[in-house]
C-alpha cells in the first residue's frame, strides 16, 4: 500500500468500519485503488430485494479527477447502459474533490430509486420508464383500475431485474 | 510622464497604422517577398483594425476593466468576471448592474452578490484580505479539509466568500490540475461539491506557488479574453502571438497582422473574397471529403449546432453540452435539436422518418448531375490553388529576373514594376480561385451572367500577365515588356476591383441567390 495517499487510507477505513446502510465496499486484496462494491436495491424502488455488483476504481489523479465506476450485475434502468457505465453529472463534469467513495456511491444508490429518464443512456428503457411514470401520475388521482395496472407493470419490472440479478 | 508616453506610443501606433491603411486600403498584403509594397485592392468596405502584442492585450484588458470599475467600485478581479459574463460588452453590463437584477447578474457570473457575503469573517478569506482577516481568524479552532481529510488550523484553511474552506496544499494541488491539465482558467471554480463561485485571479495567484503553472494561468485568462470578447481574434499564423483587435463589425474583408500575415477576421483562414466564410466552410468540407481522415471526421464527430465546434461523443449519453466557453449550447446528439424538447415530449430522434427517406432518394436523383456541376468548379478551383502553391516559385524566377533587368541597365527603381505585378498576379490568382466556390454555390439569374463575364475578363488578363512574366528578356523588348506588363497589372488591377465591388454590391442589396448544396 506504499505511496497511497492518506485521504485514500482514511477512506478506505471509514468505509470498513461505519458502512453506509445497504452498501458494501471493500478494496481489492491486490489492489488497494480497486474496491468491490455491493449495492442494495433501495425500498419502495422497483430494485428492492436485488443486489447490486459495482466495481469502483480510484485513477491515479483522484481526488482530483473521479472514480471510474460500473455496474457489473446486468439492471434495467434509463441511466444505466448494457454494458454497465453509468450517466451521473458527478461523475463526469460535476466532479468536486470534496466528493468522496461514500457520496458517490449514495448518489448511486439514489439513482436507483430516482431515474432520471431526461438524461438517458439506454434509450428504450427510458422510454418505457417515461410511458410508465406518466400513468402512475395519472393515476395516482384518478381511479383504481388505473392503480392496479401501474401496480402489475411495477411487478413485472422487479421481476425483471431480478431475473437478470439471477442470470449474473 | 510614462503614461504620456504611453500615450505617445499609441498615438503614433495609430498613426502608422492609418498609413498603413492608405497604402493598401485596408486590403491584404500576399504572403512572400516584397511585402511592404502597396497593393490596392477592390474592397470599398474599410475594415479598421489594429494588432495587439501580448503586453498590450493583457493593458487593454485592465483598461476595459478598470473604466467599469471606476464606476462600480468592485475589486478587480471580480469586475473582469462580471465582463467575461457579458462577452465583454461594457454598455450591456452597466446596463445589467444598474438596471437590471444585480442578483441575476452575480449568480450568472458566479459570483456572490457583495451585499449577500458571509458576515462571518472567520471563513471569508479571499486573498486581498487574508492580512486583516488572519486576526480575527485566529482562534485555534480546528477544521478538517474536505480533500485530503486532515485537521488544520484554521490559519491553514482558505476559502472563497462562499465559506467552503481547504487547506492551502490541496488548493494548490487543486487549481494545478484544472490549469495543467484540464485547462480551466476561466471557468475554475470551488472545489466544494454543485458550488459554482468562481476562483478570481488574485486568489488563483496568491495560491499557485509554481511558476510554469501561473504562466500558463495567465495565459489562459489572456486566451478566454480573446475568445470570448467579439472584436478580437488571434492571429493565425504560426508562432505569431499578436490578437487583432477591430474597431466595428469586420464582414468580410480580411485584416493583417503586423507579422504579415493576413486573414480573414471572421473565420481566421486564409483571405477569401468573394466567398462567404460559411459557403467557403461547406465548400473546403466538400473538397475534403475523400480523404481518409475527413470520412473519420464525418463517421465519429457532429458540428455543435450554436458554434459549429467539432464534437466527437466519447461516452455518455445523448445530452450534449457543447465545451466551449462562450458557446455552452444543449443538443441532442442524435438530431442535433435542441436539448429542450427531449426531456418533455419524448424522444422523437429514434423514430425512422419515411418522409425523409423519400426526399432522400429523389435527391439521389439529381446528384448525378450535381456531380457533374460540382468537378467543372472544382477543377477550375484546384487550378488555382495549384498555381498559388507555386507563389514563393514564382517570386523566386522574377527576383532572378529583376537581377537580370539590371545587369541590363535599368535602375532598381524602374524595375521594381515586376514584383508589383507578381503582387498582383498572386492577388487575382486568389480571387479567381474563390470566385469558383462563390460561382459553385449560386444560382443562375441575371447578375450572375454579369459575374461570369467579369470572371472571365480577370481571367484571361490574370492569364496574360503571367505569360508576360513568364517571358525571356531580350534587350530589345525591354521598353515594351515594362510597358506591357505595367499596363496588364494595372488592368488586372481594375478587373479585380470591379469584380469584387459588383459582388459586395450583390451581398448588400441582396441580388445574389444562394443554393443550398
Amino acid at each position: 500500500m506504499a505511496g497511497l495517499p492518506k485521504r485514500i487510507l482514511k477512506e478506505t477505513q471509514r468505509l470498513l468500519t461505519d458502512p453506509v446502510q445497504g452498501i458494501n465496499a471493500t478494496p481489492d486484496e491486490q489492489n488497494a485503488r480497486y474496491f468491490h462494491v455491493v449495492v442494495a436495491g433501495p425500498k419502495d424502488s422497483p430494485f428492492e430485494g436485488g443486489t447490486f455488483k459495482l466495481e469502483l476504481f480510484l485513477p491515479e489523479e483522484y481526488p482530483m479527477a473521479p472514480p471510474k465506476v460500473r455496474f457489473m450485475t446486468k439492471i434495467y434502468h434509463p441511466n444505466i447502459d448494457k454494458l454497465g457505465r453509468i450517466c451521473l453529472d458527478i461523475l463526469k463534469d460535476k466532479w468536486s474533490p470534496a466528493l468522496q467513495i461514500r457520496t458517490v456511491l449514495l448518489s448511486i444508490q439514489a439513482l436507483l430509486s430516482a431515474p432520471n429518464p431526461d438524461d438517458p443512456l439506454a434509450n428504450d428503457v427510458a422510454d418505457a420508464w417515461k410511458t410508465n411514470e406518466h400513468l402512475a401520475i395519472q393515476t395516482g388521482e384518478e381511479s383504481f383500475l388505473y392503480m392496479y395496472f401501474i401496480f402489475t407493470s411495477l411487478l413485472y419490472f422487479t421481476r425483471f431485474c431480478l431475473l437478470f440479478n439471477n442470470f449474473s | 510622464m510614462a503614461e504620456i508616453e504611453e500615450e505617445d506610443f499609441m498615438y503614433d501606433y495609430e498613426e502608422s497604422d492609418d498609413e498603413e491603411d492608405e497604402d493598401e486600403e485596408g486590403d491584404f498584403v500576399s504572403d512572400g517577398l516584397l511585402r511592404e509594397d502597396s497593393v490596392p485592392s477592390g474592397s470599398k468596405l474599410k475594415a479598421e483594425w489594429q494588432t495587439l502584442s501580448p503586453d498590450q492585450l493583457s493593458k487593454k484588458m485592465f483598461e476595459i476593466v478598470d473604466d467599469v470599475n471606476a464606476v462600480f467600485q468592485l475589486p478587480t478581479p471580480h469586475v473582469r468576471i462580471l465582463l467575461t459574463a457579458c462577452k465583454w460588452d461594457k454598455e450591456k453590463l452597466m446596463e445589467r448592474y444598474y438596471a437590471g437584477d444585480q442578483e441575476a447578474l452575480f449568480r450568472e457570473a458566479h459570483l456572490i452578490h457583495p451585499k449577500k457575503r458571509n458576515p462571518n469573517p472567520v471563513i471569508v478569506v479571499r486573498a486581498q484580505s487574508t492580512s486583516t482577516c488572519g486576526a480575527a481568524a485566529s482562534s485555534k479552532q480546528e477544521y478538517i479539509c474536505d480533500i485530503c481529510m486532515m485537521s488544520y488550523s484554521t490559519d491553514h484553511m482558505m476559502g472563497l466568500e462562499c465559506g467552503h474552506l481547504f487547506c492551502r496544499p490541496c488548493w494548490n494541488n487543486y487549481l494545478t490540475v484544472m490549469v495543467m491539465s484540464q485547462g480551466r482558467a476561466q471557468t475554475l471554480s470551488c472545489p466544494a461539491t454543485s458550488c459554482d463561485i468562481v476562483v478570481d485571479e488574485a486568489t488563483v495567484l496568491e495560491l499557485l506557488t509554481d511558476g510554469e503553472v501561473r504562466k500558463k494561468y495567465q495565459y489562459l485568462i489572456t486566451n478566454s479574453f480573446v475568445q470570448d470578447h467579439p472584436l478580437l481574434k488571434w492571429c493565425p499564423s504560426p508562432g505569431c502571438c499578436n490578437a487583432l483587435l477591430a474597431s466595428n463589425n469586420v464582414e468580410h474583408e480580411p485584416v493583417s497582422c503586423s507579422c504579415g500575415h493576413s486573414f480573414c477576421f471572421k473565420c481566421s483562414r486564409d483571405p477569401h473574397e468573394p466567398i462567404l466564410c460559411t459557403y467557403l466552410s461547406k465548400w473546403l468540407k466538400k473538397c475534403d471529403d475523400d480523404s481518409e481522415t475527413s470520412n473519420w471526421i464525418h463517421v465519429n464527430t457532429k458540428e455543435c449546432p450554436k458554434c459549429s465546434a467539432t464534437i466527437e461523443k466519447n461516452g455518455g449519453c445523448n445530452h450534449m453540452i457543447c465545451c466551449n466557453n462562450s458557446c455552452k449550447a444543449e443538443f441532442c446528439w442524435v438530431c442535433l435539436g435542441p436539448w429542450e424538447p427531449h426531456g418533455t415530449s419524448w424522444y422523437n430522434c429514434n423514430r425512422y422518418n419515411e418522409s425523409d427517406a423519400k426526399s432522400a432518394r429523389d435527391a439521389q436523383m439529381g446528384s448525378r448531375a450535381a456531380l457533374e456541376r460540382y468537378l467543372f468548379y472544382c477543377n477550375r478551383y484546384m487550378n488555382h490553388l495549384r498555381s498559388s502553391k507555386m507563389e514563393a516559385k514564382l517570386y523566386e524566377m522574377v527576383h532572378e529576373k529583376m537581377k537580370e533587368l539590371q545587369q541590363l541597365g535599368m535602375s532598381w527603381v524602374e524595375i521594381q514594376f515586376m514584383k508589383k505585378a507578381v503582387d498582383v498576379l498572386c492577388l487575382c490568382r486568389q480571387t479567381l480561385m474563390y470566385t469558383y466556390v462563390f460561382a459553385y454555390y449560386l444560382k443562375k439569374n441575371n447578375h450572375m451572367l454579369i459575374f461570369e463575364d467579369n470572371q472571365s475578363d480577370l481571367e484571361i488578363a490574370t492569364e496574360l500577365l503571367s505569360e508576360y512574366l513568364e517571358r525571356e528578356i531580350t534587350s530589345v523588348s525591354l521598353d515594351q515588356l515594362k510597358i506591357q506588363v505595367q499596363d496588364k497589372s494595372k488592368y488586372c488591377e481594375a478587373r479585380r476591383k470591379v469584380l469584387l465591388e459588383h459582388v459586395y454590391e450583390g451581398y448588400d442589396q441582396d441580388f445574389w441567390d444562394f443554393t443550398e448544396l
